[in-house]
């Protein structure tokens, strides 16, 4: 099981890359209108840069920061963005999906907001790849026992 | 085990040689004649830019014109994520 080593180099290493991937996972969703990325992408650096901290540490100190309460909310929450957004084209008179009918609530065109709509999607894509990764890693890693694999 | 065997390999070559035979009818690499370059795929070429102000062509087709399809994928992963947790956490105190 993951057990915590004390050893100040990668412990110190992984705190000051984390932000760093975090905020690179960020780049990439954004970039997703640009260039290769979007959510699906951006949602493993982000997993992974949680994953990066609970090996370098250990699961209780990864547990501090995202516990198991939140993560599955959120796993839950980025689904229900996509779907939510697919619903809001429909409250607002359009067919399912079709972000185009975003325009009526947004101070934009209804180009723009296809574009917006894909931005929005794409977000929910980030969060569910991001929460699952921890969620999966964490269940693997201790065969399900979380902390309690370390005692 | 060793008529097992034999009916698993039967199986393995009959499959593959299936599909073998399959791809002679397939179109050459980058015809532009072929059937999934002449249907829809010059329509997105040309209009997903202006349509969606999404430069990234590729972009604008998983999350806007295969909307519907990448929201299956969002609800595979959840799928397996929520499987992986139930089949595999353990609760405390046991």
């Amino acid at each position: 099981m993951i057990r915590r080593h004390e050893d100040i180099i990668i412990e110190s290493l992984a705190r000051f890359l984390t932000p760093f991937i975090q905020a690179f996972a960020l780049y990439v969703l954004f970039l997703g209108h640009y260039s290769p990325g979007g959510g699906f992408q951006g949602g493993v650096l982000m997993g992974a840069s949680f994953i990066l901290l609970v090996i370098a540490y250990d699961i209780i100190e990864g547990k501090r920061r995202i516990t198991e309460k939140f993560n599955i909310v959120l796993n839950a929450t980025g689904v229900m963005v996509f779907s939510g957004t697919g619903l809001l084209c429909l409250i607002l008179g359009g067919e399912f999906l079709d972000y185009s009918q975003l325009a009526a609530i947004l101070p934009v065109g209804p180009e723009e907001a296809r574009g917006l709509g894909i931005l929005a999607v794409e977000i929910g894509v980030e969060i569910t790849v991001a929460a699952i990764m921890v969620s999966i890693f964490l269940d693997l890693a201790s065969a399900g026992e979380h902390e309690e694999a370390l005692k | 085990m060793k008529t097992l065997d034999i009916i698993g390999w039967f199986a393995v070559l009959t499959t593959g040689a299936l599909l073998i035979y399959g791809t002679a009818e397939m179109p050459n690499w980058g015809d532009p004649n072929s059937p999934p370059s002449t249907h829809v795929s010059p329509r997105y070429i040309e209009k997903a830019d202006e349509e969606t102000h999404t430069p990234n062509m590729v972009t604008a087709v998983l999350a806007d014109y295969r909307g519907y399809d990448t929201m299956g994928e969002t609800t595979v992963i959840f799928t397996a994520g929520v499987s992986c947790m139930m089949l595999l956490r353990r609760r405390q105190g046991k």
